[in-house]
């Protein structure tokens, strides 16, 4: 048992124009995480407050939060280990915020379609014919970059999304490349459109902190270097190839 | 539906921490290597012309050269360092199906990069 | 805003610009510590005569390479600085950034007609 004090960003469109902070003092377990303490003061201070959570295990990604100004999700977060006067409880950062933490996730939820992360195969075949087939390398190549659950830390994280929310962003782009990597896909050129946009690929400026806030170790920075690389060859290819027969 | 909160990201984020600032010096290297360039091109230039090579060599024998090249040195090796630690990022190697270690392919370019400045120095002051 | 509703265009001169700038940023991290170490350190320290640096920039070959070099970290330096300046607020120079790789096609043309007139 120790005692902790949040302090919490509120936002209460209805009630007032300005966002506020709030601070609660609560005294909590040594096994409690952000989430915990944010649901006891839900549940025994402060029933007005409002934050995304559901899973309380890490696979949801709804509870992400800045904490201490760093993208956490705050069910992996623990209150001990936060040594500092208060702790600072605010929405992940870049987002607009609808009230108190909980921020509007649309922009991401229209992007991540355009980057068509599903399986789009050479050909189409049918149910018969059986599963297609991979060995363990194959799957290698791409795993681990689709351990993504979404949860959007690493906009957070991203200035340059910041800066301009047309940026097609770290986890779509993730995922853009965990498809193209993918022995079973051929979806490279129909993906080529919105990857090699302005607002694709080529708007990174490699600042890598998407890599490091990821708790799942996706490292979309380094996926969205191997993006420019392979669609930079396949360009320089098509310069020396006759268009139409690249893959 | 009540108004969203938005919140645009001020011009000084990068100075709000410190893998950020970081991040702004490993761009801002880049000025160091269009110095250099104008460097190159005042060399060559002042070599075909005959009195302002011996102005141009003497100057690099200044204290304020010497100091501005402490810090183009400063910042040149900020770069080779954080370009090679990136490289395993863009160049993903696979052997025998495993992938090489990243730590691999940043050293062997470290080595690279020792030997092309070994042999840089070779030439011309061997 | 809302980048994700529209149809998103390729970006036609990305993929040059950015191995340009990969390769220029290849060349100056492979080199530039060497070369600033022989003008900052060899050449003030006397381990460097004049006439020695001077025969060396009227070499063919080394004037081919120096060329090369400019090319290299100038189109490096467009790449990268520009998208600095955006990262710093200056949004527009993220589609219109023609100026800075003119300024590195201009150095290299400088850099190319001084090294003809030293084979002279």
């Amino acid at each position: 048992m120790a005692e902790a004090v949040f302090e919490v960003h509120r936002y209460l469109p209805e009630q007032e124009a300005e966002p506020r902070f709030q601070e609660y003092e609560i005294t909590y377990q040594d096994n409690w995480v952000v989430l915990d303490a944010l649901n006891y003061i839900k549940d025994e201070i402060d029933s007005t407050l409002s934050f995304r959570w559901s899973c309380r295990m890490g696979i949801c990604g709804s509870c992400g939060m800045m904490v201490n100004g760093e993208p956490k999700l705050t069910c992996e977060s623990f209150v001990k280990e936060y040594d500092t006067e208060t702790i600072k409880i605010e929405p992940l950062a870049h987002f607009p915020v609808i009230r108190d933490v909980v921020i509007n996730m649309d922009d991401f939820m229209e992007k991540l379609p355009t980057v068509s992360p599903w399986l789009i195969p050479e050909e189409e075949l049918p149910i018969e014919d059986g599963e297609f087939l991979q060995t363990p390398a194959q799957v290698a190549h791409y795993n681990r970059f689709s351990m993504c659950i979404n949860c959007m830390l690493c906009y957070s994280a991203c200035p340059v999304y910041g800066l301009d929310s047309s940026f097609t962003g770290p986890a779509a782009l993730a995922l853009a490349e965990r498809y193209n990597l993918d022995s079973r896909d051929s979806g490279m050129g129909a993906r080529a459109d919105v990857i090699t946009a302005h607002e694709g690929i080529w708007e990174c400026t490699y600042v890598g902190e998407c890599t490091e806030v990821c708790p799942k170790g996706v490292d979309p920075a380094g996926a969205i270097q191997m993006l420019k690389l392979s669609y930079a060859l396949d360009w320089a290819k098509s310069l020396v190839m006759p268009r139409g027969s690249r893959s | 539906m009540t108004p969203e909160l938005r919140r645009p990201l001020p011009r000084t984020w990068w100075l709000r921490k410190q893998s950020y600032l970081f991040f702004m010096i490993r761009e801002l290297t880049s000025l160091a290597v269009l110095a250099y360039a104008i460097l190159i091109i005042t060399a060559i230039w002042t070599a075909a012309g005959d009195g302002s090579f011996t102005t141009f060599f003497d100057f690099l024998k200044s204290t304020t050269s010497v100091i501005t090249h402490v810090g183009l040195l400063i910042l040149a090796l900020v770069h080779t360092f954080t370009w090679i630690a990136l490289t395993p990022k863009v160049m993903v190697l696979w052997q025998d199906d495993e992938q090489v270690e990243p730590d691999v392919i940043a050293g062997a370019n470290g080595v690279i990069f020792l030997l092309i400045s070994g042999a840089v120095l070779w030439v011309v002051l061997g | 805003m809302g980048g994700a509703g529209m149809t998103s265009k390729p970006d036609r001169t990305a993929p040059l610009l950015w191995l340009l700038f990969a390769a220029g940023g290849t060349a100056s991290a492979m080199l530039l510590p060497a070369l600033v170490f022989l003008t900052g350190v060899a050449v003030p320290a006397g381990w460097v005569s004049e006439d020695r640096l001077r025969s060396l920039l009227g070499n063919p070959l080394t004037l081919l390479f120096l060329v090369g070099i400019v090319f290299a970290f100038l189109f490096h330096w467009a790449h990268r600085f520009r998208y600095a300046l955006v990262d710093l607020g200056w949004s527009g120079l993220g589609r219109q950034g023609w100026v800075f790789y003119g300024i590195a096609l201009a150095g290299t043309t400088l850099a190319a007609l001084a090294a003809l007139s030293n084979l002279d």
